[in-house]
């Protein structure tokens, strides 16, 4: 411990300003941005690539991703693009981005086949599973979950950052690392007004950034820390990493985009401030999917379909049930508990007590067939982002041995934690912003990728709606004039951005981040009104003139953290703001009013939009099918890649 | 803009998953430039373990260790909050890890 004040050990450059020009600005560096910028290089145009933490091992799957979701178009699948797309919109009653998740099931594959040619691992080259159920043994491919329709591939993910961020230096796109995006730059500096650019800040020197682009791609994630903040553990306060704030939600609410599904939160499933590292105890979900357990006396838990049928095979697992056309994931976890595609699963534990079975629970990958026990442990538990070090090697270093142990189960499902009501979370399919068949927003040239939009998923549906952002956003800067930048709003954002490092003493961001938590879980937890959510809003407009106007920080580093905290203000703001304009509640959405208790009334089953206009908040509806037919569309908005997919 | 300097006060870093041992470290700073939420800095003596400037942002994904080009100059160490129940079947053995 050392509580010694010390010198900033980088070049302190609070008074310098620099600026870059690009076609295409890509914010986020991710798994979204780099296929964002590798999709807009490819058709020719300048990129530059700006991202907070150090592109190689940044974003949600920076360290790792264990299984490529809908990969329809992969050779073994037996489900089309169309088909899987309709069958997960109805998984999620209509609320869900038609036109993303069909690009993340028409191009997905072909993104895996890009990273593959980048030098990442996707298939079982090393033949390490040859002849197991889930091999395919011409293509090397590995299948997870439902073996029979074969459309979730298992992959080698903690290869893919590195293969991206080296293909974004071969292909002449300029990174910035640690550099932070701090506001959207627009003609004449009006909100709503066509996008010019954007500002950062370097956040080891303290610089300011100055982009001037032709379009610009929100590709950073979704927001987090609005309900759950660890003060001891911030770096683990949310599943996702640290620094993934969702600042690019606050950025696009300021310059007036237009946001769907924000009022949808579920109850927190991760956090270190309840949970234990995401993977590292005994489950028979997701990653872990379909690991044996036993109970308290060593007894086998039984699997059932989604029937109840008892499965007495263990490759029942991974077939779908009698009639069932397929299922989603592995487990009926709460976003796949859809009869249509629930897949099979040990009954619930309180019904598994009921007939005897004794807590606690272990999972027993030593039971299983040697080739699951492989790809669980070794493999997912290994390449699933914050495995490989943590739990693979801890563990191994630790003395356990999957063939010989048991590994205690804490929690049902995949958590290994209970939470309160109150305790939420942006997760399964969250809001975001509202795109079109370009996947631009109602902002001209402002495109978005990855967990910026709305309903947003995994790995495959960042890389392949990135690509298809970074393709469409090219063409748009190559029809597009220079955009003007507005040297007053510069200075503005300028002046907003250096504030806190102005300041000697003041305010430390994480008591604002503490304290804006409480006000969500107190006024816009399980249960919203419009009394409540109105009170809430009042008393962060309080927190904002009181605490948040008085942050200081000693350092660049210090100042990225404080304006992430303003962030995570505006879209608490967002948020509360979606909620009012639901006046409904819905079960889909986890969305409960007091004042409007009925569930899903049939005038309010649409996308309800909202967004910061000239007098203040607007509101809005979508169709829930706004997006028209899936192929057609795409057909009619691709003709290029369609000549690519053909040839 | 009046301000010229930056300072940094180390914070505690009592929940630290990573241990680096200077007996190994030969400071190139691998761990430095991978991390993406920068818990660490460079030590401005070259060839020193990094500074560890900001652990409680540490996310845990264990990516510095990853990188260390000298094995056990980072090591990961369980946090006790995490520690979970594990047994040995064949003798029923409990351990923790």
């Amino acid at each position: 411990m050392n509580a010694k004040r010390m010198k900033w050990p980088y070049p302190v450059e609070w008074n310098k300003t620099e600026a870059a020009e690009a076609d295409v600005l890509v914010l986020g560096g991710g798994a979204a941005g780099c296929f964002a910028a590798i999709g807009a290089a490819g058709k020719g145009a300048r990129v530059a690539l700006v991202e907070k933490g150090a592109t190689v091992s940044s974003g949600a799957a920076g360290s790792g991703c264990d299984h490529w979701e809908s990969a329809a178009t992969n050779p073994c699948s037996r489900i089309g693009p169309e088909e899987l797309t309709e069958t997960m919109i109805r998984a999620f009653s209509g609320y869900s981005n038609g036109i993303s998740h069909y690009i993340e099931c028409r191009e997905g594959y072909d993104r895996l086949l890009d990273i593959e040619k980048m030098g990442a691992k996707v298939r079982d080259t090393d033949d390490e599973f040859k002849g197991a159920d889930f091999r395919d043994e011409e293509t090397k491919l590995l299948f997870a979950y439902d073996y029979v329709n074969r459309f979730t591939i298992r992959v080698w993910g903690s290869t893919f950052k590195p293969a991206l961020a080296r293909e974004c230096r071969r292909r002449g796109v300029r990174i910035f690392d640690r550099v932070m995006a701090t506001g959207l730059l627009t003609e004449r500096g009006e909100r709503g007004a066509r996008v010019a650019g954007a500002t950062g800040i370097n956040m080891r020197t303290g610089k300011f950034m100055v982009f001037r682009a032709k379009a610009v791609i929100l590709c950073t994630s979704r927001p987090t820390r609005l309900w759950l903040f660890c003060p001891d553990l911030p770096g683990i306060s949310e599943f996702r990493p640290f620094q993934c704030t969702g600042d690019g939600h606050a950025l696009a609410w300021r310059s007036g985009v237009e946001f769907t599904m924000m009022e949808k939160s579920v109850k927190g499933e991760w956090s270190g401030l309840r949970s234990f590292p995401p993977y590292s105890t005994g489950n028979n979900h997701n990653t872990w999917y379909a690991c044996n357990l036993v109970d308290a006396q060593g007894r086998a838990l039984p699997w059932v379909d989604r029937d109840g049928r008892l499965l007495d095979k263990f490759s029942d697992r991974f077939r779908p049930s009698p009639g069932q056309r397929l299922y989603l994931k592995g487990g009926s976890e709460p976003a796949f508990n859809v009869y249509e595609v629930q897949g099979p699963d040990t009954p619930p534990v309180g019904e598994l007590l009921g007939q005897g079975y004794q807590l606690p629970f272990y999972a027993d990958l030593g039971s299983l067939p040697e080739m699951e026990r492989k790809i669980i442990w070794g493999m997912m538990v290994g390449e699933e982002g914050k495995t490989k070090i943590p739990v693979l090697r801890a563990y191994g270093d630790a003395g356990f041995d999957p063939d010989k142990d048991l590994v205690q189960t804490y929690g049902d499902g995949w958590k290994s934690g209970s939470f309160l009501p109150q305790e939420r979370q942006l997760f399964g399919l969250p809001g975001g912003v509202v795109n079109d068949w370009k996947l631009m927003t109602n902002v001209e040239g402002l495109f978005a990728a990855g967990d910026t939009l709305f309903a947003s998923n995994c790995f495959g549906h960042a890389a392949a709606t990135g690509h298809y952002a970074g393709r469409h956003a090219a063409a748009f800067a190559a029809r597009t004039g220079a955009a003007v930048l507005d040297d007053r709003q510069i200075a503005q954002e300028r002046s907003r951005v250096r504030a806190p490092a102005e300041r000697g003493s003041g305010v430390d961001w994480r008591e604002l981040n503490a304290a804006l938590t409480r006000i969500m879980q107190n006024y816009c937890g399980a249960f919203k009104s419009e009394e409540l959510l109105r009170t809430g809003l009042m008393m962060l407009r309080d927190l904002r003139e009181r605490e948040a106007a008085r942050l200081a920080v000693r350092n660049p580093h210090e100042l990225a953290r404080a304006l992430e905290v303003l962030n995570i203000m505006t879209n608490a703001e967002l948020v509360m703001e979606a909620c009012r304009a639901r006046k409904a509640s819905s079960r889909e959405l986890d969305f409960a009013r007091l004042d409007y208790p009925d569930v899903d009334p049939p005038e309010w089953a649409k996308f309800v939009t909202v967004k910061l206009g000239g007098d203040g908040v607007e509101t809005g509806s979508l169709g829930l099918g706004y997006y028209g037919a899936l192929a057609e569309n795409y057909e009619k908005h691709n003709p290029d890649y369609q000549k690519r997919e053909r040839s | 803009m009046k301000k010229q300097t930056a300072d940094v006060v180390p914070q505690d870093g009592t929940f630290f998953p990573v241990a680096i041992n200077p007996e190994i470290c030969n400071g190139c700073n691998r761990c430095v430039e991978v991390c993406q939420v920068d818990v660490y800095a460079p030590n401005p003596e070259p060839r020193k373990p990094p500074l560890v400037l900001f652990p409680q942002e540490c996310w845990q994904e264990g990516s510095c260790v990853e990188a260390c080009p000298r094995q056990g100059a980072i090591r990961w160490k369980r946090l006790p909050i995490h520690r979970v129940r594990c047994r040995r079947k064949a003798t029923a053995e409990d351990f923790f890890v």
